[in-house]
This record gives C-alpha cells, structure tokens and sequence, in this order.
C-alpha cells in the first residue's frame, strides 16, 4: 500500500540515557526507520590516559550508573589480564554473587519500571501504585534485595567501592551473607515465582514479531556464563576474549553517536536474549520451568521476548546466588588483601555479560603501572545496527496500525532490548542529520 | 497543592537519579509530599513549570548551554545534583589536556566536525540554588535536603573534611595501611563510606573551602607516590577546582 509516514519521537522515555525514534516513509517506501543517538560524549578514552591502575576501575564505573558493577568488574579482569594479577576463588565467587546481584536488580528494574508500564498501557509506574499496589511493592522488595546484596559485597549498588584490582578492600561478614541467603529463599524465590504469574498475565500485550539474527553472548563449559567464558556466536561458534576487535567490527554511522558493529551479518543481538538462545541449556530446573510458563522457548526470535528473557534470568540469579553462599561457607570466608603487585605490564582484555549483553574493556599500560590507551566496547552500541535492522522488518508488518500504534510498538521494541545510552556514547560523536 | 518537581540529566552516567529509583523503602512516602512532573529516565510526562528542578551532570555542549538556560527559567529552585553537576566531576579530566588533543583521541581526522566544550559546572552557567554532592550523591544526603525544601527549611551544610568522619567512626587511617587517601581535604557528609570500606577516598564530594594543598601534597609524596600522581590524585574529581 502506499502511505506517508513520519516518525519522530524526540528523547525517547524510560531508557536510560537520550535517543530519538526516526521512521520515514514516502509512497508507501521506507526510507528510513532508526534509533538515533544524541547523548553528549564524554571522552572516556581521552581521561583514561596516563592513569594508575587504582584509578582505572573507578574512572570506568562512572561511564554510566546503571551499569556501574559491570564495568568497574570488566575493567578491574582487564587490568589483572595486564598487570599479571592472579586472584582467588573467594574473589571470584564475591564477584560472581555481585554479578547476580546487579542483574536481579537491573532485570528487574527493567522488567516492572521501564517495560511494564507499556503492557499495562500508562506512561509510568507511578500510576500502578495505585491500581497494582502489591506488584509495585514486590518489585520494589526484589530490588531492595539486590541493593542489598551489592551494600553489603561492594560497599554500595551504584559505583561500588570494595572491588579493587586483585581483589576487594573489605570481605563482607559471615552473617551477613548467610542473612542475604535466607532473604533470598523466604523473600526473593517467592516474590520471584510471583513475578512469573504477573508477567505471564501480560504476555499478551507482548508484540508478535520475529527476526532471526545473530546470537553473541558468553560461554562457559560448567555455567551459565556471566562474568567469565569465552565469546559464543550462533552462527560461528566460540572465539577467546582476546579476539573481541574481529567480533565487534566497530563502525560509524550517521545517525548515532555511538557506533555500530557487526560480525558475521549486517547486525548481531546481545543481553538476555542472546544469553538464552546461546546458553539456555546450562540453567536450572526453575528458570527453565518460568521460561515455559512465560512462553519462552529456545530458540527465541522475538526481540520483545527479551524482557521475559531478563525475568527468566531473575529467577537463575536469586537460586544461583544462594549456591555461591553455600560455597563461600563451604570454603570459609578469609579476610585476604588484594594482590596488586603486577607481574608484568602490557595489553589485557576483560569481557563480562553485564545485564545488557557482553562488554568489553581493553587496556595498555606502561611499566609503571599507568594506562596508555583504553577501549571499551558497550552492550547498547553492539544492538543498535540489530535494533535497526528490526525496525526496518517491523514498520512494514505493521504499517496498516494508526501512527500511534505503530510509533508505540516502535518505542516497545527499543525499550525491550533495555538500551543503555550513556554506556554506548561514552567516547564517540558523529554528526547527527536529520 | 504539592511542590511540583523535575529531574534533568546532562553529561553524566545517570547514576545519581538511578540512586533515586532505589528508594524502595521511602519512594511511596516521598510520593505523598512531592509530585514528580518530569523525569525521563522512569517516565513519559513532561512539564512547564517547576517548584524544584533537580540537575544531574556536567554542561559539555552548546545544546547544554541552551537547555540549561530553559530549565533556569522555568524553575523557582534549581538543585544541583552529584559531582558532575556540582564541580564538573570526573569529566572535568579532559580539560587538564589540550581539547585539541582530546577531539583527536576521539575523533582522529574529523576532529573539528564537533561543537564541544569543556566540561563545566552547572554553576558556571546558571544559578544554582543548592548542591547535592558526591558520586554518586547518597540517598541520605538527597532526603535530607528534599525534606528541608519541601519544610522550608535550610538544608544542611559540610564544612568539615572526610576525615572527621572517618576518626568518629574509629577506622583505622589507610595511610598506615599503606594507601594515599583525600580524606583530609574533602568536604565531608558521605559518613567517609569509602574509607569504612577500605578503599581510599577519591574526593568525589570537592575539596574543602580553605585546602592546605602543598601540605597534602607532602603527606601524599611521603607515602610513596610521586608528585605527578599526588596531583592526578588530587585532579580526579577536581580538575575544575585544583589548578597545580
């Protein structure tokens, strides 16, 4: 059919971060339909020269709040990979525990504050305090617990203070950690299978659209990996960290501040979906039961579906944390110091999947300890070419809704891949045309 | 009628208005004294007039420069939250290098394509009313100011250094363990977290009115460092405010 359309949504809400929506249609062509990105830089790259190795962890968690613990836990296993730091199993269990932590608490965030007020058709969780009271609470505790979980491990949720290079600047006490236990069995499992019934109740409202693309996450032999493994695509299997720069094949486009990448198509989907698609057999009996009740099913590709993904994923990290506890006891906790001596000094590369999907941080240092370049490559710029691309399938399948529906299916399916701004525009400017 | 309030972010990491989506045990009650109208990081609304506008982050460009100006003019009280806001923060580090240098970091050839500024405090633009620091800013310190504003009151102020608090809460000092702290010439009022957590202080919450900075050099450089890195050191949160 021929039709004229023109899209733009100026500051796009509840994502974090500043993104417009743009979709030109003349004569029933598409011409364009594209996330734009016109977050300010930062120039990262540029403050991170010269620095110590002190410094550089808590230089990157400050690129962006939300996502604090993934880059200052990303940046600090590069630094080690540099400087030749070995670190124990206590601190990678402790890492790992906060790696759950942030995650809960980021899918969760996403799942009920940012996602659901759209299934439920406000503009805002504000007005569901009201009309879902309960739900709102329950969301409200499940975060409060995964707040908790990052208090009492890094010190505090957002920019963290305890994870150091080597190791942490203060082990949590035993009771602590035996208190988050608890909390999570009596409070978070139950408010967890909950979580299910409601998002399973709004299910229908979930968009029915598929693109199959290409699936980049973490792979680990023994776990579901999120903070160690080597890099998995769907369609050319596993590659080391080490050669992130031939996966994420970085580039500039016009309409984006952030830049783009691809691998072995135009486009590449990472954060939960891709995790699920590439891993989902590694999870337990309970998350793999929630994916069935919320209708998620590998593989998966609907990129709306990356929200139940996220929620399947809430479910693995509250049980999962709980078995780090168990361990943690199981090996006694041990107040040890950081080991900061490097061994060497040169290039290293740490890569974690942080709740949006795979980072990477790449540092060199010199041989006293102070960086000469940085890299850091962000979940949100590696989905943006994805986002895009499903843009431009989604527009014409759905070209016969009102400009309304259709400009909100469009602002659903950006939030559904949970995109983080100031991460992925956290050095890059590019002229913005219109 | 409740006060109508705002929140804005610039050039930061959000950080500080996620720290505000973390209220789970007071977001309710706050919500019975205060009508949030604009905050696009967790809603759709948007509106005219503020009681309060709270900002969050640094003014880096010239579209900055505007909105900021727009905000000004249509807010009775205008707060500036976190070190990014405050003082410039940590983005304030590219001004120690030529911007020359820095767009050709970023940018390599097209280095001249872009409108950039350095990174300045929202201070240095408009009038700020009040400030909330650190970095984040904690949830204790925005409670606290919120509550004065909505009583009418005024908000509390830090005059004292980080170390203050740090001795009341009977830590032992990281320069006996070996580490190079900022505690004793940054403003106070963060109940010295990072210390408490073994971890030295940044001086992310701004040096103190009355610095004795050639003394704190001096303290730093005898515990191992060289002078080069005691000044970054000192630079990190506070390139805007310490000229060395």
């Amino acid at each position: 059919m021929s039709r004229d359309l023109d899209i733009k949504v100026h500051h796009l809400t509840r994502v974090e971060g500043h993104g417009n929506i743009v979709v030109n249609m003349k004569d029933g062509v598409l011409e364009k339909a594209h996330l734009s990105i016109v977050e300010p830089p930062r120039f990262f790259e540029a403050m991170m020269k010269g620095r110590s190795f002190h410094e550089a962890a808590i230089i990157t968690s400050r690129i962006c709040g939300i996502c604090s613990l993934g880059h200052q836990l990303t940046s600090l296993v590069a630094t080690e990979d540099a400087l030749g730091l070995e670190i124990s199993e206590q601190t990678v269990l402790l890492r790992k525990l906060l790696v759950h932590g942030a995650t809960l608490q980021s899918n969760i965030l996403h799942a009920y504050f940012l996602a659901a007020p759209d299934f439920l058709n406000v503009g805002s969780v504000f007005p569901l305090i009201a009309t879902h009271k309960d739900v709102v609470l329950r969301a409200l505790r499940m975060k409060r617990l995964a707040n908790d979980i990052a208090d009492i491990v890094s010190g505090r949720a957002v920019h963290p203070i305890t994870p150091v290079p080597g190791g942490f600047s203060r082990i949590p006490e035993k009771a602590e950690l035996l208190e988050i236990k608890r909390r999570l069995l009596e409070e978070a499992l139950p408010d967890g299978l909950e979580t299910i019934e409601t998002m399973k109740s709004l299910a229908g409202a979930i968009p029915q659209f598929e693109r199959e693309t290409e699936y980049i996450s973490l792979k680990h032999p023994d776990e579901y990996a999120l903070y160690e493994g080597d890099i998995f695509s769907s369609d050319s299997g596993a590659t080391s960290v080490h050669n992130y720069l031939d996966v994420t094949n970085e580039f500039i486009v016009n309409h984006s501040t952030s830049k783009h990448a691809k691998y072995n198509r135009d486009s590449y989907f990472v954060g939960a979906l891709a995790r699920w698609n590439n891993n989902h057999a590694q999870l337990g009996e309970e998350a793999l039961a929630a994916a069935e009740a919320m209708g998620l099913k590998p593989n998966c590709y609907n990129p709306y579906m990356n929200t139940i993904a996220q929620v399947v994923e809430a479910v693995h990290c509250i049980l999962d944390s709980v078995r780090i506890i168990d361990r943690l006891m199981e090996i006694g906790l041990k107040n040890e110091k950081p080991n900061q001596n490097p061994t060497r000094y040169g290039r290293g590369i740490g890569s974690n999947e942080v709740p949006r999907g795979i980072l990477f941080h790449d540092y060199t240092y010199d041989n006293k300890g102070n960086i000469i370049k940085a890299n850091c490559i962000i979940p949100t710029g590696q989905n943006l070419a994805n986002i895009d691309a499903d843009m431009m399938k989604l527009v014409p399948e759905i070209i016969n809704k009102t400009k309304e529906e259709i400009t909100l299916n469009l602002e659903m399916l950006v939030r559904a891949y949970d995109p983080c701004i100031s991460c992925s525009v956290h050095m890059l400017e590019v002229d913005f045309i219109e | 009628m409740k006060p109508q309030v705002a929140f804005f972010d610039f050039t930061s990491c959000e950080g500080c208005q996620l720290n505000k989506l973390n209220f789970e045990n007071d977001l309710l009650d706050i919500l019975k004294h205060v009508d949030i109208v604009e905050f696009r990081e967790a809603m759709d609304d948007k509106a005219d007039h503020y009681d309060i506008a709270f900002i969050e982050g640094s003014i880096t460009s010239p579209s900055c420069v505007e909105r900021i100006h727009d905000i000004r003019r249509r807010s009775d009280i205008l707060v500036a939250l976190g070190s990014c806001a405050v003082n410039g923060g940590v983005n304030a580090m590219k001004n120690l290098h030529p911007i020359d240098e820095v767009r050709e970091t970023v940018y390599g050839d097209d280095k001249y394509l872009f409108a950039t500024l350095p990174a300045m405090a929202v201070s240095s633009v408009v009038k700020v009313d009040y400030e909330v620091r650190g970095c984040p800013m904690t949830q204790q310190d925005f409670l606290k100011l919120l509550l004065a504003l909505v009583m009418g009151k005024q908000p509390p102020k830090y005059g004292s250094p980080v170390c203050v608090e740090c001795k009341l809460k009977e830590n032992e000092c990281l320069y006996n363990r070996g580490m190079v702290c900022l505690g004793p010439i940054t403003r106070g009022g963060c109940d010295a977290v990072c210390p408490s957590f073994g971890q030295f202080c940044t001086g992310c919450r701004g040096i103190l009115d009355n610095p004795n900075i050639d003394g704190m050099l001096e303290v730093m450089t005898s515990h191992g460092i060289s002078l080069d890195e005691a000044k970054k050191r000192m630079q990190l949160y506070n390139s805007n405010e310490v000229q060395l």
